[in-house]
């Protein structure tokens, strides 16, 4: 289809409580500057139950104009609903530019709706860039981060990236002045053709906040067991950060899944991630190179975790972790 | 049950190396294999035949000679029959074409093997890592569609899946016919038998061309099909030229690197 506008829109995934997802707010700080090279509107667009409060974020960072659509059928994230709502409002709108948070969601519905617009879609993009025909230029890791892939979407509208959490930062809130529009899309129950049973929690129950975290402590193969994750959350516990760990330490069971970064794990961006005896594997790279800081401790000197690494110790994560705990608590104390 | 698996052959993604002077990977040194999700998948289709062994596993590829090795090995591992798709026009499709082309392919493979009430594929291939193609293909086709699918189960009018989420698992029955994309579960999908790949060696496997498939629509296919360009590809610079710290001590180190961490002030 064809642009109606040169409005760039940014899609706010909520939380449960109905507050935005890190990734939304994110996605504002390259939307603004886009938005403004184009010459059209940051338009956020919040599709959800109770929202009110990710609608304030929107606005607050930076959004001229809010479409929101609230309905129960939105409770909780199904594509069928999503997709609908969706479109629909692409088609009323005409956007130039669509940005979806590449989370398990986003990478649903962004799909589904670039198939249904037949439109062109970069997935899980890291950068964003402006083309010499004003085209979206969108930077995306391929064959798991080895390679980056350039591409552009020059002929259909609206152009779709999904985006990486992490990869932008927030900027800073300021005085929430967007207008705001609601918009009533109903979605019958036949429509939604998936339903959820039930829902398992892991052993464990805990949720583990990977992707919202500040710090990351994470253990690899090299902690060599269970217990090996023990100095690993004492180190956490002390700069309150959060446990990450390596899939071949996920796979031998030391660990629950909830816990994996990378390929098959999460994406991560926080501003310090500790990799203890991790290797630095393609696949657990293309979960945490968007760290601010990455510190490796790791006893092969040759390990290609610290060509990623700002600080490297060559040594063993079970000499070194308790005397960054104890030098951490001193200084605190 | 009548299962389609969605295959494609990729280059082993733990043997790939970048050569940042060309801005090239190394991808036709490494040795190809189905992509790890796609075995997933087809796992996932085969523990549905373990519980009924009245299933049909249907499995298809697109691409150039050559890869029709990995529907050899698929059906070594657990289909009962391949398809072949491939014809030049379809090169240089991305995901959206692509996922048009197999749903033509779809419809007609259904004339020879009936209705599939399930069409697997990985979560998403490791070559491109768009996770696009099942999910448009879910579209295209009309079905309902679920991701990060771990195991799947036969209920009849619906299937069952449990899907991976944060800190768990959720229990999804969704309508078929429908398309489920597999990642990877806590269990190793599991390897050919000998049996099965002296038959796989010995298979008829039809190849299926764009003239197949009645009222292709040309212009949803390869380059021109395809909304997406690539502009260009680089290796990202990673040698981010760290502090190595190695003194006479882990001890020392230890001190060292909350010392420089301290100054930096990133903690
Ligand atoms: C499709 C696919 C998806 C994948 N997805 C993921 C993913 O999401 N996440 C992921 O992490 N991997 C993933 N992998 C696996 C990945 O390829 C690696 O196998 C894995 O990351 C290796 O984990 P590791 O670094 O902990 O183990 P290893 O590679 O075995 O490294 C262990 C390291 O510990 C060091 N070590 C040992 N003892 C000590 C000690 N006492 N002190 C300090 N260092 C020590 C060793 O020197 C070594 O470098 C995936 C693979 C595939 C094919």
């Amino acid at each position: 289809m064809e642009a109606k506008t040169k409005d760039l829109w940014v899609i706010i995934e909520t939380n449960e409580d109905g507050t935005a997802k890190n990734v939304g707010i994110e996605m504002l700080t390259p939307g603004k500057e886009l938005a403004g090279k184009q010459g059209g509107a940051l338009v956020a667009v919040v599709i959800g139950s109770g929202v009110d409060e990710a609608v304030k974020a929107a606005s607050e960072y930076g959004a001229d104009r809010v479409i929101v659509v609230d309905g129960p059928e939105y409770k909780d994230f199904t594509v069928d609903a999503f997709a609908k709502a969706l479109t629909a409002l692409v088609e009323k709108y005409g956007p130039d530019a669509i940005l979806i948070g590449a989370t398990p969601d986003g990478r649903e519905l962004a799909p589904i709706v670039a198939g249904r617009l037949k439109t062109g879609l970069a997935s899980d993009c890291t950068g964003i860039g402006v083309c010499e025909d004003g085209s979206i230029e969108w930077t995306r890791p391929a064959y798991g981060g080895s390679i980056m892939e350039v591409l552009a979407c020059p002929e259909q509208r609206p152009q779709i990236g999904s985006v990486r959490p992490g990869a932008f930062k927030k900027g800073e809130p300021g005085e929430a002045k967007a207008e705001i529009i609601k918009e009533d899309i109903s979605v019958a129950a036949e429509d939604i053709r998936t339903k959820v049973l039930e829902v398992i929690k892991e052993m464990g129950g805990e949720k583990v906040d990977l992707e919202g975290a500040d710090i990351i402590v994470a253990g690899g193969r090299g902690v060599g067991g269970p217990e090996g994750f023990d100095p690993i959350r004492e180190l956490a516990e002390v700069l309150g950060a959060t446990v990450g760990a390596s899939r071949a330490a996920v796979d031998a069971g030391w660990i629950s899944h909830a816990h994996q970064v990378g390929q098959t794990g999460k994406i991560v961006g926080p501003k310090l991630y500790i990799a203890c005896g991790i290797s630095g594997a393609i696949q657990h790279l293309a979960g945490m190179t968007s760290s601010d800081v990455v510190v490796a401790i790791n006893k092969d000197p040759d390990a290609p975790i610290f060509d990623v690494a700002d600080y490297g110790i060559v040594g063993n994560l079970f000499e070194v972790l308790p005397v960054l705990t104890e030098e951490i608590k001193k200084a605190r104390a | 049950m009548n299962i389609l698996v969605c295959i494609k052959q990729v280059p082993d993604p733990t043997e790939l190396k970048a050569d940042p002077a060309k801005n090239t990977l190394n991808t036709d040194e490494v040795p190809k294999i189905i992509n790890p999700f796609d075995s997933y998948a087809l796992e996932a289709a085969a523990r549905i035949k373990d519980k009924d062994p009245e299933t049909k596993i249907v499995i298809v590829t697109i691409g150039t000679a050559g890869v029709e090795k990995a529907l050899k090995e698929g059906l070594g591992i657990a289909a009962d029959q391949a398809y072949f798709v491939s014809d030049e026009a379809f090169a240089d499709s991305d995901s959206l074409a692509t996922a048009y082309i197999l749903s033509c392919a779809v419809k007609k493979i259904e004339e020879t093997e009936g209705k599939f009430n399930a069409i697997f594929c990985g979560k998403q291939a490791t070559d491109g890592d768009s996770a696009q193609v099942g999910p448009q293909l879910a579209e295209y086709l009309g079905y309902p569609l679920v991701t990060y699918g771990l195991e799947a189960f036969d209920e009849g009018d619906t299937l069952k899946i449990n899907k991976e989420i944060d800190g768990g698992i959720e229990v999804i029955a969704a309508q078929t016919p429908c398309v489920v994309t597999f990642t990877k579960p806590s269990w190793d999908p599991r390897y050919p038998t000998i049996k099965r790949k002296m038959a796989a060696n010995r298979a008829q496997i039809p190849t299926l061309t764009g003239a197949d498939f009645a009222g292709l629509d040309a212009s949803a296919i390869g380059a021109a099909g395809s909304p997406t360009k690539v502009i260009k590809t680089f290796v990202p610079q990673r040698s981010k030229s760290g502090i190595k710290i190695q003194e006479e001590s882990d001890e020392e180190s230890a001190k060292k690197l909350f010392a420089l961490l301290s100054d930096a002030r990133v903690i």
